[in-house]
């Protein structure tokens, strides 16, 4: 029996911050730090926006392509590392937002920047065992970065939706696999507004060797090499990064661009790699093959890979697209946005 | 302090714009009401209105209440949705200034209050310019 995507939606928050507003206020280079990371600006959460609000966008955007009722959606997993509550689900929010309420199941993920392919792999299984007929996988964040780091350039704020199910598909499954080591290479202890990193060691011991091992696993799982794939989406903490790990397992930068969308909106954690998944889902077309590898921090990959289907043309124009929420953007200054993301203590805190 | 117990039971119109419509005169109510405003009567059926409509008038708030200080100056308006009923609303993700009579606006989901750090967030809709 196959499984895979129904119906695909996603979410970015409108504002914006450029590199050289934040580089400005702490002195540093801004040239460099673009040049360095290869992002130029990120999204901004408004002051009413979260994680819980950005995952009911994304997801009436994907029931607006699924086109199913809500009563058949038999679980609801939202993967996040920015939930607004420590104890009360996202999930039950999103589910009654969605009316999918209340015979189903419901649960939030966390996994740093792959809570939401966790979540996504979790319903394919579900459905796959025939437990239940329809899921809904997110991935949404308004992610932290501390106050002159260097993760303020990047942590960035959207999501993306995902209905799965096994009739009607847009983009069947074609398998999926993880590589998974405890890597302390990222992480926030309770209680702590901003997360700490291990500096270099985010990046060969960390992401490359998890996307790249569960990339290549994947391929070779289903008999693929890169040039049997039209589209690489690799999780994006920036600019760099995915384009070193494509050029490392042999694809081009053609086939990265499309799903590449950190330069523009910064690290939406939870949501990037499935945010790149919804911009080449926009554009996809029939029998093309897309290979999506997120990776979390401390850490993990899960990696799969999609075959579009014919239903793809039916259901892209239902919905707005990802790149309509990148092009539509208000930029703000570092006081705005440190207002916005809560960085000022005010007087009776 | 947000009143858990009545946002709890307002969720369905909150979330999801769901009013009821009289059976007997066709009025929409939204809020849904138990005695129809317009002729009284008792006899209701659920009505989910689309959520857009065009602002018949607003006011921009610069003194603001406990609890939406940060979010001044904001607009609060009142919008004539496409289905009928009328509805006050903020207008949010522009300036205040691009906010006018006539314009045509959209809802969308947000958090509308929370009771501080350690308690309940509140959310439901608002609406923002097409």
């Amino acid at each position: 029996m196959d499984v895979g995507i129904v119906g695909y939606g996603s979410y970015i928050p409108v504002y914006r911050i450029k590199v050289e507003a934040i580089a400005k206020v702490w002195g540093q280079d801004a040239e460099t730090m673009r040049k360095g990371l290869k992002v130029d600006e990120k999204s901004v959460p408004a002051p009413d926006e979260d994680t819980a609000t950005i995952a009911v966008e994304a997801s009436r955007n994907a029931m607006l392509r699924a086109r199913i009722n809500p009563k058949r959606i038999g679980a609801v997993y939202v993967g996040s590392e920015s939930h607004p509550y420590a104890v009360k689900p996202t999930a039950t929010i999103l589910a009654e937002a969605l009316e999918a309420t209340p015979n189903l199941t419901a649960a939030d993920f966390e996994f740093a920047c792959k809570a939401g392919t966790a979540s996504m792999q979790a319903i394919f299984g579900l459905v796959k065992a025939e437990m239940i007929e329809y899921g809904v996988a997110v991935g949404s964040d308004t992610s932290q970065g501390a106050p002159g780091g260097a993760l303020e350039y990047t942590a960035a704020a959207g999501g993306a939706s995902f209905i799965i199910g096994k009739a009607n598909l847009i983009a069947k499954l074609n398998g999926t696999r993880s590589f998974t080591t405890d890597t302390p290479d990222f992480w926030r202890r309770e209680r702590q507004a901003y997360p700490r990193h291990g500096g270099r060691f985010t990046g060969e011991p960390a992401y490359f060797k998890h996307i790249l091992t569960a990339s290549k696993n994947m391929m070779n799982g289903l008999g693929l090499e890169p040039k049997d794939i039209n589209y690489f989406v690799p999780h994006q903490p920036n600019g760099k990064f995915p384009r070193q790990a494509a050029k490392k397992l042999g694809f081009t930068e053609d086939q990265l661009l499309q799903g590449l969308l950190s330069p523009q909106i910064g690290n939406t954690y939870s949501g990037a790699s499935p945010l790149g998944l919804t911009a080449v889902l926009d554009i996809a077309k029939p029998d093309e093959k897309i290979l999506l590898t997120s990776y979390g921090s401390g850490a993990g990959s899960d990696s799969f890979v999609f075959t579009v289907t014919d239903k793809i043309l039916e259901v892209q124009g239902l919905a707005p697209k990802t790149s309509d929420y990148i092009n539509k953007k208000k930029y703000v200054d570092y006081g705005t946005y440190a207002k916005y993301r809560g960085k000022i203590n005010l007087a009776d805190e | 302090m947000t009143e858990v117990p009545r946002f709890w039971r307002e969720i369905p119109q909150r979330y999801n714009l769901i009013g009821n419509k009289c059976r007997k005169c066709d009025w929409i109510n939204f809020p849904p009401r138990s005695i129809c405003k317009k002729c009284n009567d008792h006899d209701f059926e659920r009505f989910d209105l689309k959520g857009e409509g065009k602002i018949i008038t607003y006011t921009i708030i610069r003194a603001a209440p406990l609890g939406f200080e940060d979010l001044v100056p904001y607009a609060i308006a009142i919008i004539r949705l496409d289905d009928g009923p009328r509805i006050t609303a903020q207008i949010v993700d522009c300036d205040s200034s691009e906010v006018d009579i006539g314009k045509r606006v959209k809802v969308c989901f947000r958090k509308i209050a929370e009771d501080g750090k350690a308690g309940a967030i509140s959310y439901g809709y608002k609406f923002k310019l097409v």
